[in-house]
């Protein structure tokens, strides 16, 4: 079944055909083992954390007698207990293990225990005795911007001359808005599985998505070298990003206890303690100040955002910096000043989640843009149409705001598709016209773009590695650096690897990630798993081929060049021979039937003092229109229909694309309505965060997929050499989810009337919703539009 | 007299000698068995990666539930039988079931973690439906089960895609029998280590229970207390589990109005809300989720008294009363009556919810009632606001009868008194509208927390008498439910 859009290519089977997911059977069934499910080694014990109750502290006294007298358990340990260094920061070293005296945010964990049972181990850590010396707390941006708490230091970015630029526009506006905080919900909870092996070594199996950083960080924490330690991860149940970092204190924790016990030690994390000590998404707040002309196009733009970090950098510096590559959007700016305030808070960390602060940062532009559509009484589509980048990459609107020329726009055409295929104007006409006739619903429609460079930043990371093994009978097993959440990156190097050798998916595995078979990786994310696994295992996957091929053709009489792979079979001028028994032959050859392979994108660079340079190898493209209704007596909404268009280049797997368009659109709508965090403001458990499980956090529901949802693949082929041609597809169609937020913004803009401006904060939360209306009404101060 | 607890799992009979009353039966599942299949998500019963199936005999036939494995106490399985994912492969002889092969061909896993308990829900739709579902009806089926990698379309797909290859025949005979055979156990009552465990059968032997430890924890649906266990840790010396007792299920109708027994699922009990007055069905669809409702109780709802309990509402805006029972005893108390403060309420130790009396409607008077619930989420939320109007009108449009209640905005779920009082008598139009409108802003002091300001609570509170009063005219009364998109 071949999704609209996407026309298949022969040649190349099993890649570009919309095959399932390699362990779909196994999940359905409830075969597919997730760490808590591998069978338990005897004498394996329980883990838990002991929490702070406090936001902002110094403990005074810690007594853990009770802990260890409590029935069933082994071992505590305290900061003081870690032999190495007490610290899994991924970049910064402020990332404590276990809290040392000095607690940062309500929930940090103090101290842990082991068990015999994983009940026993929990009821165990809520009994220490603590002290705390209370100390004041800075519990959001607000009173980081007053108290200008920073966890990194300001960054600015300018490009032009905005001062004259601001000067000599014809129109002027100026805003402010929020934009809150997610929790990434993985279903699987963050765990880690310990075993202590001979010799002062062990092995980890571990949900996450950077299995080499918890080698390395397991080895800091122990005192001991990375060769003693190896890290395993087979699947995760769920991760966008919240595996990347924040599985570290989970497996230190784990390791240390197991090492300490000498024995096999278990951290599963409650849901509770799992969404209170892990980062989540960082929440924005920013304003802006834009010139533009009657057209709406925009002169210059300056900017300020304040993002919440949390107590410790973690990667805050990166995400941020992603927000400011990322204020683009599909648009060019020619006159630009930002600053970026990273905000130090007694809050827990945030982190990395699907998107890295790309998201943040165009969120910020499309809000320029609604205003500025507003402000001209303009259709909004067309104050975006027309700042949209130019088409001829050598033009004079090509070009980012950090020095990287847009070479393969096709927004334009794209955003025309889309626009065409859902009848955007005539629905626009057909919503006015409800809007008109209706006191107490109004309906709102919107089409956003979305731009989003891919590679990770930090230029070093781009690199892979992969072990691609045939054994004697002719199947193969891959391994290879990137590990699997449910986004398809086995099954897509399975398909890679089995397209080069020409062989049916049966005859590839894909094996779990392993730190002993592929060593040095970088995370699983930045969209570029596929990116950069699939081409180190095309490259070893060739390597193998070639030598077959030569062999064969030698003993054929025939060129190598000649010989082909196809359907399991080794072919060349009339003569053909199973791989299986090739391979057999080659064996007795003695001819080696393993490789690996390695890949390092080409073309990236890029200056982290200036903030200039190539960052990204390409730009993946896509547009959303959706159809919304609001009631204005409750602030409720409903998403009515969205039409989703995702480029992804040449698609390797067009319905592991379709899964990750819908799953990420979806996963932002959530984002930008329902999902609100919310810690108590004050009170003795002030900086408590009070959503801490799904009864309280609102991730969508069946329901909330909209019934009318059409998503459709834009026909494209990747202009760089990337895998088959085609491109990343985790991260950008979160952001197609914008759409079902500007169109929420239209409605309560149908419902102020015209001339009134839409402060919608997001989530846009029936209170939300309710608040912009009112406040539309009546206007507050710094919300005017600037004289 | 201790027996076994005694439920048909895997094909047999299992019997398990005095487990500890509080261990669930998720943890029996995936620690004791090692049987994987059933996940931990948020051991609250709000994500549904552990749902399983539970089938018991209604009226000598075999009925299936899909419900929390998290927070279902293992001795409540007693006399009725256990399904896991781990089933389907036996049932669809080795092979995938239809619902797992649509959710294979239909691309409805990602991850993978959550996608057993999709199987169970959508397994139970297969086999209670045999005609293909609508949209609604699936969206419905799985509002206990969140995902959060596919977005749900190709999920919702898979539920219909099932239909579509040849019906999977399962035998379940040997499932009936097995029941049957269970039915003739004795009354399950047996001390552990970890407490005591009685499941009475009848009003006296409950009575008698209640007598004997009036400081047993009684307990239904466990879809609240679950939570005390997995979530606070907390213990139990006695648990009187009331489940069992057959006329506490009881649901009765006559032209006094509806009796629901105090053990009644909500599932049940709102069926037949419904059917006495249909200004309860938006509630009804958006209480809980369908495991939840299918554990959980009414009564459980109305003794628990949480300030946002969603049925208390509608209740006591209806005039329902409460039927307590002591020792044979019984008293009858107005709804709004039972409750004292927070999480207070009139019984007394030894004492328990019996029932549920909701009066029908007078002759005579058109009665006009709605439910309105407001919360961040359609599905499977607790509300910020949830409201519930019931006035009866004479010929004339003058409102001979106005009773109406929140939760949310207080303690307790109560009546609007001011709003009523200035509803009662008049004429049912703008201007008195306008009159309540302004009352009912008198009437609360919502506190603000994480579901909603006390600001938002007060306006919404306000906007939805102006609802109700919309109702009246087919043309505002449109809701967001009502519409589809726009045609170009």
């Amino acid at each position: 079944m071949a999704p609209p859009g996407y026309t298949a290519r022969p040649g190349c089977w099993p890649v570009g055909g919309a095959l399932a997911h390699e362990s779909a059977a196994l999940h359905v069934s409830g075969r597919a083992l997730y760490t808590d499910d591998m069978p338990e080694l005897q004498g394996t014990l329980h883990a838990a954390l002991g929490l702070a109750r406090v936001a902002h502290g110094r403990v005074r006294s810690l007594d853990l007698g009770p802990v260890l007298a409590a029935p069933g358990v082994h071992s505590v340990i305290s900061a003081a207990d870690i032999p190495g260094t007490n610290d899994c920061g991924p970049v910064l070293h402020d990332d404590p293990i276990l809290a040392p005296g000095l607690v940062q945010f309500y929930g940090q964990p103090l101290f842990a225990l082991a068990a015999s049972t994983h009940e026993a181990a929990r009821r165990a850590a809520r009994l220490a005795r603590v002290d705390y010396e209370p100390l004041p707390a800075l519990l959001d941006v607000d009173a980081a911007l007053a108290a200008q708490s920073w966890v990194l230091p300001p960054v600015e970015l300018r490009q032009g001359d905005i001062e004259s630029a601001l000067a000599r526009a014809p129109r002027r506006l100026a805003g402010a808005a929020r934009l809150g905080g997610q929790e990434h919900f993985y279903l699987e909870g963050q765990v880690a599985y310990a075993l202590p092996g001979e010799n002062d070594t062990l092995h980890l199996h571990c949900s996450t998505q950077h299995p080499s950083e918890m080698q390395q960080m397991l080895a800091h924490a122990l005192g001991w070298r990375a060769h003693q330690v190896s890290v395993e991860c087979r699947r995760m149940g769920g991760a966008f990003g919240g595996k990347e970092s924040q599985s570290a204190q989970v497996a230190c924790v784990c390791a240390l206890l197991a090492v300490r016990t000498q024995r096999p030690v278990k951290l599963r994390l409650d849901r509770d303690d799992d969404m209170t000590i892990t980062g989540k998404r960082h929440d924005f707040w920013f304003d802006y100040e834009a010139g533009f002309d009657e057209t709406g196009l925009l002169l210059g733009l300056r900017l300020t955002l304040a993002s919440r970090c949390g107590f410790s950098a973690d990667l805050s510096g990166p995400v941020n910096d992603r927000a400011l590559f990322h204020v683009d959007n599909a648009y060019f700016l020619d006159a630009l000043a930002l600053r970026s305030l990273r905000c130090k808070t007694h809050t827990v960390s945030n982190t990395a989640f699907r998107g890295f602060g790309g998201p943040q940062g165009m969120f910020v532009i499309e809000t320029v843009m609604d205003d500025i559509a507003r402000a001209l009484d303009r259709d909004p589509l067309a104050v975006r149409r027309v700042n949209f980048y130019g088409s001829d990459p050598t033009g004079p609107r090509n070009t980012t705001h950090y020095g990287m020329s847009v070479e393969d726009n096709v927004i334009p055409a794209l955003v025309d598709q889309l626009a065409r295929d859902c009848r955007y104007e005539e629905r626009r006409a057909a919503v006015v016209a409800f809007n008109a006739n209706s006191t107490h619903l109004k309906r709102g429609l919107a089409l956003t773009p979305v731009k989003f460079g891919i590679s990770f930043t930090a230029t070093h990371y781009n690199q892979a590695g992969a072990l691609v093994h045939i054994y004697t009978d002719g199947t193969v097993l891959v391994s290879h650096g990137g590990t699997e959440m449910g986004q398809g990156l086995h099954t897509k190097v399975a398909q890679v690897v089995a397209g080069e050798f020409g062989l049916p998916m049966d005859d590839v595995r894909v094996a779990s990630t392993d730190t002993t078979r592929v060593p040095n990786t970088s995370a699983t994310a930045a969209s570029a798993g596929t990116d950069l696994n699939g081409k180190a295992a095309q490259q070893a996957s060739a390597a193998i081929r070639a030598r077959l091929a030569e062999f064969a053709a030698r003993g054929w009489g025939v060129e190598p060049s000649t010989v082909g792979f196809r359907d399991g079979q080794v072919y060349c001028a009339g003569r053909t021979e199973s791989f299986r028994a090739l391979v057999a032959r080659a064996y007795r050859a003695r001819l080696k039937l393993w490789e690996s392979g390695f890949y390092a994108t080409p073309k990236i660079h890029y200056d982290p003092k200036t903030m200039r340079g190539r960052p990204f190898y390409y730009f993946t493209y896509g547009a959303a229109a959706a159809e919304v209704a609001i009631d204005t007596l409750t602030g409720e909404h409903q998403v009515l229909r969205v039409d989703l268009l995702q480029d992804v280049g040449r698609s390797i797997n067009p319905a592991i694309d379709i899964g990750q368009t819908e799953g990420g659109f979806i996963q932002g709508m959530g984002w930008l309505t329902t999902e609100e965090l919310w810690w108590r403001p004050d009170g003795p458990e002030a900086g408590r965060l009070m959503t801490h499980s799904p009864s309280t956090y609102k991730i969508p529901t069946a329901s909330d997929c909209p019934e009318r949802m059409n998503v459709s693949l834009y026909d494209n082929r990747n202009a760089e050499d990337s895998i088959h041609r085609s491109k990343a597809v985790g991260e950008p169609p979160l952001m197609l989810a914008f759409s079902v937020f500007f169109a929420l913004r239209e409605a309560v803009a149908a419902a102020l009337g015209p001339g009134c401006r839409p402060g919608l904060d997001a989530p846009a939360t029936p209170e939300a919703i309710l608040r912009a209306i009112a406040r539309g009404r009546d206007p507050v101060e710094g919300e005017t539009p600037a004289p | 007299m201790d027996r076994p607890v005694q439920f048909y799992f895997r094909g047999e009979i299992r019997r398990l000698s005095a487990p500890p009353p509080t261990r669930t039966v998720l943890q029996w599942l995936r620690e004791d068995l090692r049987q994987t299949g059933t996940k931990e998500g948020c051991a609250e019963g709000d994500c549904g990666a552990c749902m399983v199936v539970l089938g018991d005999l209604q009226d000598g036939r075999l009925r299936l539930r899909a419900i929390n494995a998290c927070i279902r106490l293992l001795p409540t399985l007693d006399r009725m039988a256990l399904f896991t994912v781990e089933d389907l492969a036996d049932f669809a002889g080795g092979a995938l079931h239809p619902v797992q092969a649509a959710l294979v061909d239909c691309h409805g896993s990602q991850c993978g973690f959550c996608t057993p308990g999709f199987v169970m829900s959508l397994w139970v739709l297969y086999e209670t439906q045999p005609q293909c579902p609508t949209r609604a009806q699936v969206t419905d089926t799985l509002s206990g089960n969140l995902c959060r990698c596919t977005g749900y379309r190709p999920i919702i797909e898979a539920a219909r895609r099932a239909y579509e290859s040849p019906r999977q025949p399962w035998a379940s005979a040997a499932v009936v029998d097995a029941l049957r055979e269970l039915q003739r156990l004795p009354a399950l009552s047996y001390a552990s280590p970890a407490g005591r465990y009685t499941a009475p059968r009848s009003l006296e032997a409950l009575d008698a229970a209640c007598r004997e430890e009036p400081q047993a924890r009684l307990l239904s649906g466990s879809t609240d207390i679950g939570l005390w266990i997995t979530k606070h840790l907390r213990t139990f010396e006695a648990i009187i589990h009331v489940g069992a007792v057959e006329a506490l299920r009881e649901i009765r109708s006559d032209a006094a109005g509806l009796v629901i027994g105090a053990g009644a699922s909500l599932a049940e009990s709102f069926a037949a809300l419904c059917a006495q007055e249909p200004g309860w069905e938006e509630l009804a669809r958006r209480f809980a989720s369908v495991p939840i409702r299918n554990a959980g109780t009414l009564g459980g709802n109305v003794a628990n008294g949480s300030p946002i309990g969603d049925g208390l509402p509608g209740l006591i805006a209806l005039g329902a009363t409460v039927v307590l029972r002591r020792a044979g005893q019984e008293r009858e108390l107005p709804m709004e009556d039972f409750y004292l403060g927070y999480q207070r309420n009139a019984l007394t130790p030894g004492e328990y919810l019996r029932c549920v009396r909701v009066p029908a409607p007078p002759h005579g008077l058109r009665q006009v009632f709605a439910t309105y619930k407001v919360s961040r989420r359609q599905d499977q939320d607790i509300a910020a606001v949830c409201a519930a109007f019931c006035l009866r009108l004479e010929a004339d449009g003058r409102i001979a009868h106005a009773r109406m209640a929140f939760g949310g905005m207080d303690a307790t779920a109560r009546r609007a008194a001011a709003t009523e009082a200035a509803l009662l008598g008049e004429l049912w139009c703008e201007a008195t509208l306008a009159r309540a409108q302004a009352a009912l802003a008198a009437d609360y002091r919502p506190l603000t927390d994480l579901r909603a300001s006390s600001a938002y609570r007060q306006a919404v509170a306000v906007n939805l008498l102006r609802r109700f009063w919309l109702q009246q005219d087919p043309a505002a009364a449109l809701r967001l439910s009502d519409l589809r998109p726009v045609e170009a």
